[in-house]
């Protein structure tokens, strides 16, 4: 059986989370304020998607919010995406156009493990919106928080 | 036996002085006279042009093909890795039918293929053509939508879906020519091209080199209706329209994830009537929702070449009301959710989109409008959900689906009723790996799902119920249901149970890129964890290599027959329509 043991997983997720709080310390304890998947757009719509007057109020200040971290598109890749579920994508998915539309592309201020696309977690940075491409990978975005760091909630 | 085995020795070492070079179109190809291909030579080495002779039925090929190839000293892999000279040829036409053997050499290089050329009869058998495909569509989908839709009493079925009286026709072979194991590009690929070609390819043969733009073409359906007649030209799908199947349609790239470029190959065929999902692939990237890369407005210019816009089941229905003789309908960024969760669950994305017309809709609006040229029309409906919904291995939503395609069957059908110079075609692109075998009866004693699963005689009879006669049953979650399972898939937690709170969601990736199983589904009341069998870079259940079953009903139906490779099929959709013959003036 290749049943993987939860105790364990979980237990090895505490230990690498273990430095986490440190990390967060070295920021101001002020309550950044906090963004939910289902706030980022106003209207869904096949022509377009339109940004939550939220997300525009919250341009440019540092917020939190919830969720799963994909696994990386590579290695060395200086960010990562956050969605509202943990990630299963097609076969035939190397690009960014197979992702769904709600997902946040999280820039990390400084380097962080990763962590098991079970893990629910909370990352804060700048929001940043509107159409980006990733310089390194072509990776376009529409929503970032930059600066970011998290931890798992 | 002693004698066999060294003659095969000697032919072995013989062959090994030589190498092969490759040519496309590949050997034991078919073509339909009069259409354009493009003709590539691979060497495997870096070789003259002074030494490279190629004759097609002996004779110089620049006689017979009319074109010079252009050579390329050294074509380039990854990393500017070469990997040998090149001859390429675009649009070649060869007008006559006939057996063509083309013999390539080059230093110690060659290769001998044979490919027939083969023609249509002068006279069309069908005015319309309507190929119906459920994507993935396995014998298993089709019982099951038959006992969920119509229930079952001692043994016989209660009553017939549509589809159970279109004849069965031909057993088709999927394979693709680089692996016994196919995708839906290949697959849709060999039945609108007449091609086979290589996993992940729609419209080309699959070259050695890394653009996906520059492999040799073969000319699709669409373009062939185009270059022959004025007959009209329709596709429908719940999934993306730059998904593989409606993509084979019209579009040509070694790789099916190039959906922002296929949808400007959309554009460059313009469908009369295109309807179906990924409207993402339409608007410019500063839109948020867009996956371009580029400016380009799709929706725009449709718009601007005339096509009226339809963006949910209202709008569609007004659409259909108008005289442009042009739909463009989109309907969701992405795939279109599946009918389980559109019609009666509301879950997936419905609430973002919340308007979503069915495939039963958009196929009568189809054969309305489609209708109106007195020339006909070819018209490709697909079912995309019964795949998307296989892989994750939610089989109530793939067999919902399923009763929504045999639905759609029942409109074409009607429809040739009226219009019998039309002709049906029922089939799949390639099959699952499911099958039934029983129930889960929830009123079996005990708290362990497995044990209440029914095989043999405990199975009994599924307790579906339609008491509103949509077809559809009123609940899939009833006590004794269908028990459909696969014969392999990602490590998973398999509940025994319909996934009423949305799609089934096996499989999640790590950090490693492995998938492992979904927690969410861990502690689902006797649940059990499944291994899986396939490797761990696989996120789902994965296409079967079975033959898949074709049906077909009208003029033109009795070109199928016994066992058919997926690319003969073109041939007789070619000779229904006459292809072969120039039938504008």
């Amino acid at each position: 059986m290749t049943h993987p043991d939860p105790q364990v997983t979980r237990r090895t997720l505490m230990t690498l989370l273990a430095g986490l709080p440190l990390l967060t310390a070295t920021r101001p304890a002020a309550a950044a304020p906090s963004l939910a998947f289902d706030e980022l757009y106003s209207k869904f719509g096949v022509l377009g998607l339109e940004f939550s007057e939220k997300v525009k109020s919250l341009a440019g200040q540092e917020i939190t919010i919830k969720g799963f971290m994909a696994p990386p598109l590579k290695a060395e890749a200086a960010f990562f995406v956050l969605t509202e579920i943990p990630m299963s994508i097609c076969p035939f998915c190397s690009t960014d156009s197979d992702w769904p539309d709600n997902i946040v592309v999280v820039y990390l201020g400084e380097k962080q493990t990763f962590v098991q696309p079970s893990q629910t977690i909370e990352a804060r940075g700048v929001l940043e919106f509107g159409s980006w491409t990733d310089p390194e990978t072509g990776f376009v975005s529409l929503l970032r928080l930059r600066n970011a760091e998290y931890a798992s909630v | 036996m002693r004698m066999l085995l060294s003659a095969l020795v000697a032919t072995t070492i013989l062959a090994g002085a030589a190498q092969a070079a490759t040519v496309y179109p590949l050997d034991r190809a078919t073509i339909l006279a009069g259409s354009p291909f493009d003709f590539k030579v691979e060497f495997k080495s870096v070789v003259k042009p002074e030494d490279v002779k190629i004759t097609v039925n002996g004779q110089d090929y620049k006689a017979v093909l009319g074109k010079e190839a252009e050579f390329v000293a050294e074509e380039k892999g990854k990393e500017d890795k070469v990997l040998g000279s090149a001859l390429i040829a675009r649009d070649l036409v060869l007008p006559t039918e006939g057996t063509y053997t083309i013999e390539v050499t080059a230093g110690s290089e060659s290769k001998s293929v044979t490919w027939d050329v083969y023609n249509t009869g002068e006279t069309a058998k069908a005015k319309n053509v309507i190929f119906l495909i459920a994507d993935g569509f396995s014998v298993a989908h089709r019982t099951a939508a038959r006992i969920m839709s119509k229930g079952m009493a001692e043994g016989k079925a209660n009553g017939r879906l549509n589809l159970d009286d279109i004849p069965p026709a031909a057993f088709i072979g999927t394979s693709a020519t680089d692996a016994v194991a196919t995708d839906s590009a290949n697959t849709m690929s060999a039945y609108m091209t007449g091609h086979k070609t290589a996993v992940n390819a729609i419209g080309v043969y699959a070259d050695r080199t890394p653009d996906s733009f520059d492999d040799p073409k073969v000319e699709n359906i669409a373009e062939a209706i185009r270059r022959q007649t004025k007959k009209s030209i329709g596709i429908i799908s719940t999934a993306e329209l730059q998904d593989a199947t409606p993509a084979a349609v019209v579009a040509h790239t070694r790789k099916r994830g190039d959906k922002a470029e296929i949808n400007g190959m959309l554009f460059d065929v313009k469908p009369d009537v295109i309807l179906g999902g990924g409207s993402a692939y339409f608007l410019p990237q500063a839109t948020p929702g867009s996956k371009r890369k580029d400016d380009k407005d799709y929706v725009k210019l449709f718009q601007d070449a005339g096509y009226t816009l339809a963006t949910d089941k209202t709008e569609l229905a007004a659409a259909a009301g108008t005289n442009t003789g042009k739909i463009l309908g989109i309907f969701h960024t992405g795939n279109m959710d599946t009918t389980l969760d559109r019609e009666f669950l509301k879950k997936g994305t419905v609430e973002k989109f919340p308007n979503q017309p069915g495939l039963v809709e958009m196929t009568k609006v189809a054969l309305d409008n489609l209708s109106k040229n007195p020339e006909g029309f070819f018209l490709m409906v697909e079912a995309a959900n019964v795949d998307k919904m296989s892989h994750p291995l939610d089989w109530d939503r793939a067999v919902v689906d399923t009763i929504e395609f045999d639905k759609a069957i029942g409109v074409a059908r009607e429809f040739a009723a009226k219009n019998p110079d039309t002709l049906i075609i029922v089939t799949g692109d390639h099959t699952h790996g499911v099958s039934i075998i029983g129930t889960v009866d929830d009123e079996k004693p005990g708290t362990e799902m497995r044990e209440k699963v029914g095989t043999y005689a405990s199975a009994g009879f599924p307790n579906y119920t339609d008491e509103n006669n949509d077809g559809y049953p009123d609940k899939v979650d009833v006590t004794r249901r269908l028990f459909l399972n696969a014969n392999n898939g990602p490590d998973h937690y398999e509940t025994f149970r319909p996934k009423l709170d949305g799609p089934f969601v096996p499989a999640i990736q790590n950090e490693k890129k492995e998938y492992v199983a979904n927690e969410a589904y861990k502690d689902v009341p006797g649940a059990v964890f499944v291994p899986g069998n396939i490797p761990k870079e696989g996120d789902s259940g994965v296409h079967a290599v079975d033959d898949v079953v074709l049906q077909a009903v009208g003029p033109g139906s009795e070109g199928f027959k016994g066992y058919m490779e997926q690319s003969d099929v073109y041939r007789v959709l070619a000779d229904a329509f006459a292809l072969g013959v120039k039938q504008t003036n």
